[in-house]
């Protein structure tokens, strides 16, 4: 199974609902207020937030008319929207340091191992860094993963000062020649003022070992989460420099909205989707893909009448 | 982020300033805004019609009361009604059976392991003999987790043999019943709502236990989806309740409507800190200015009370009394402010409070005011008067500060002397409310 259709697979459940109405919408009827307003209905249940879905709903107004179907239009208004694409990280100076930070359970242990995944299946030799120090058997849960991929394992234990287990992990990473350090932070709620301040710590220390790391701060949001989403995104860039967002939980029948929102108010890009379970269900985020799964007709057409 | 409700509907309200009765069409502007509001709360989208639609059934020719203006009143309404839904005060957990069984539930990551941990040890304190129990056998060192929260609040915790969840369940009763132990809460595993086969799993272990108690665990950041998999629990489960988590951030919690309206089960429990005894009833009242993003002074108050020494506030309290407030004590209460957290993160909470002020600058002052302060001898402190002009440039040299800094922070502990002169004599129920904080 392909990527792409295992991306559909994963938006199953979003299609199948909000996006099939949508779909249904701009086939059967014309594009009258009444239409518009259910769309824009249909959108703000997607989690896009009242303000990004009214500017999606004016920009299919005014282009409409341009394109052979409104579908294909709000494709395309969709697809701008999401635009930045995802760019591998380059490998210049060997080790790439990133850093997942994001809230309490959005699911950033379990995002590390997969992404450590992807990284040993290309080759890399990576360093998991323990530095969720807080939550109880935090550290463990990223052992255990450490041992499934084959990564080096960095950690002083539960309670230990996160900064410094930074600092070791990349330091270790440096001497031994891997390719690439991942670092687990604690979830923290962008409310937490000292927390916050912990996380930059964290960023600073890792800076004395290797000036430009970390190359990637990837924040991890839920997709089951609403507005809030885009106050956390914001909180989280004011104190580190956010590259880049991971959406998890695709698989559930949360849509996802908000990340329209956080990409179109911030302009932080979207790199990476969990749409299951399984250890392979993370995949590099596509704009195209994202929009294509969402609103793609052609295999519905079969399924659908 | 967002303006405030209250100042949205004055606006809206304006036009029709002095017409005696809200009407269809001079509540139109205003109906939209707490439409609006509640949408970005995260209420649900259909909750937000039916809720609106009642709403505006009650506003509708209701007379303007002569002491409120039109906004005031059908601010009132939405409140009330808000309230109603969400059911007039807070339900308590009913746990008749010997042991009493409570069952987590609930999606990953919404926070069921700590809040179990947080549940026992609120019955420990209550005396109670609890027994937590890791049926969590999915997500790697769940089990692990569960048993260092229970070592840190003393609580036994049941593992059984680490795989199969409806054995451990069933074993950890025995261990209970043979123990004599009061309550029993079950950890189990997060799982997606449309998860069949592991949705079936949670009916077994429900049906072998009977639990007293189904409570689900919601995060208070949840979206539009909310209503999906709450409702999906519930049909599945019989939920007795919900436990809505992570409250101590700025999210609004417009999933707690949004759960009540369609399960019609109450919010039983809120969480509202990472720390262990972060768990507090639900009390509907206190969060409905806050979904309506009207602010929330009511846990402005409760932060104050939690992270002000109580002890240390009311000796300043008899000390602003007598007028012997020095700058000893000014101090003390600018690390009592700082311990509360950003300034910015109070003002939210402080309705019709500007919020696109950069408050960054204040908090530098803090530090700064802190540091000066800190650069005084302690007879200096206790009697600011003696300062002359070559102290004052010690203490900018000790402070890394300059003069005119050290005279800034001399003279706002003068002003606040007076007002809180002025304070004393009025006695006003505001004063009391702020009483022992330095604004």
């Amino acid at each position: 199974m392909g990527i792409f259709s295992k991306m559909k697979l994963g938006l199953k459940k979003t299609r199948e609902s909000i996006f099939k109405q949508v779909r249904k919408l701009l086939k059967f009827k014309k594009l009258d207020e009444e239409t518009l307003e259910e769309i824009e209905e249909l959108l703000i249940t997607s989690d896009m937030g009242v303000e990004t879905a009214s500017d999606v709903i004016e920009q299919l107004k005014e282009k409409s008319g341009d394109y052979d179907s409104p579908i294909e239009a709000l494709k395309d208004i969709l697809n701008d929207l999401l635009k930045m694409n995802h760019t591998e990280p380059i490998v210049e100076n060997p080790p790439l340091v990133i850093s997942v930070v994001g809230v309490n359970g959005t699911g950033k242990t379990t995002t590390i191992g997969k992404l450590s995944k992807l990284f040993v299946e290309q080759g890399n030799r990576v360093v998991l860094a323990a530095c969720d120090t807080f939550r109880a058997a935090a550290v463990e849960q990223l052992r255990l993963w450490s041992e499934r991929m084959g990564a080096d394992f960095i950690s002083q234990g539960q309670g230990a000062d996160p900064a410094a287990v930074a600092f070791d992990a990349v330091s270790h990473a440096k001497s031994k020649s891997k390719d690439i350090v991942i670092i687990d932070t604690a979830g923290r709620l962008h409310t937490k003022h000292n927390l916050m301040e912990e996380l930059k710590k964290i960023h600073r220390v890792v800076k004395k070992v290797i000036p430009e790391a970390p190359h990637e701060v990837l924040l991890v949001i839920d997709a089951t989460t609403g507005q809030n989403g885009l106050v956390q995104a914001k909180k989280f860039m004011d104190a580190v420099e956010i590259t880049g967002i991971v959406l998890t939980k695709l698989d559930g029948t949360a849509k996802g909205g908000i990340v329209f929102a956080i990409v179109k108010e911030l302009g932080i890009p979207v790199k990476y989707i969990g749409v299951g379970e399984a250890i392979d269900d993370l995949k590099p985020f596509d704009a195209a893909e994202f929009v294509e799964a969402l609103l793609g007709t052609e295999e519905l057409e079969e399924n659908e009448v | 982020m967002f303006e405030n409700l209250q100042e949205k509907l004055t606006r809206a309200f304006k036009s029709i300033s002095g017409k005696g009765r809200i009407s269809e069409k001079n509540i139109k502007d205003a109906v939209r805004q707490v439409k609006l509001s509640l949408l970005e709360a995260d209420v649900n989208f259909k909750v937000v019609k039916e809720f609106i639609k009642d709403v505006q059934e009650k506003a509708l020719g209701e007379d303007v009361l002569s002491s409120f203006t039109p906004d005031q009143q059908f601010i009132k309404i939405v409140r009330d009604e808000l309230i109603r839904v969400l059911g007039e005060k807070s339900v308590p957990l009913s746990l008749s059976s010997k042991p009493a069984k409570i069952m987590m539930v609930g999606l990953q990551g919404s926070g069921k392991t700590t809040t179990s941990a947080k549940l026992a040890a609120r019955f420990k304190k209550e005396g109670k003999k609890v027994l937590l129990v890791a049926a969590d056998v999915y997500r790697p060192a769940a089990i692990d987790q569960l048993i260092q929260l229970g070592k840190q609040i003393d609580v036994p915790v049941f593992v059984g043999d680490r795989q199969h969840p409806l054995k451990i369940v069933t074993k950890a009763m025995e261990e209970a019943i043979k123990n004599i132990v009061d309550v029993v809460i079950f950890d189990t595993a997060g799982r997606l709502h449309i998860d069949e086969k592991m949705m079936d799993e949670l009916k077994k272990i429900a049906g072998q236990l009977d639990p007293d108690e189904i409570l689900m665990v919601v995060d208070a950041m949840t979206g539009q989806d909310a209503v999906n998999s709450a409702k999906s629990f519930n049909e599945a489960l019989e939920l007795t309740g919900f436990v809505v988590t992570k409250l101590d951030g700025d999210a609004r919690g417009g999933v707690i409507l949004s759960i009540r309206h369609v399960t019609g089960k109450p919010v039983k429990f809120i969480g509202i800190s990472e720390k262990i005894d972060g768990l507090e009833p639900f009390y509907p009242d206190r969060v409905v200015g806050r979904i309506l993003g009207m602010g929330d002074v009511l846990s402005l108050i409760d932060k104050i009370q939690q992270n002000i020494d109580m002890e240390k506030a009311k000796k300043l309290e008899e000390k602003f009394a007598k007028n012997k407030f020095d700058l000893e004590d000014f101090l003390e209460q600018l690390r009592q402010i700082k311990k509360m957290g950003s300034i910015g993160d109070l003002m939210e909470m402080i309705p019709g409070a500007p919020k696109e002020v950069d408050l960054s600058s204040g908090e530098k002052n803090l530090k700064r005011t802190e540091a000066i302060i800190s650069s005084m001898t302690k007879e200096e402190r206790k009697n600011p008067k003696m300062i002359n002009y070559s102290r004052k440039l010690r203490i900018a040299k000790g402070s890394g500060t300059n003069l005119t800094e050290v005279n800034r922070v001399l003279k706002s502990y003068d002003q606040m002397k007076s007002m809180m002169k002025a304070l004393n004599s009025k006695k006003s129920k505001f004063s009391k409310l702020f009483k022992g904080l330095p604004f």
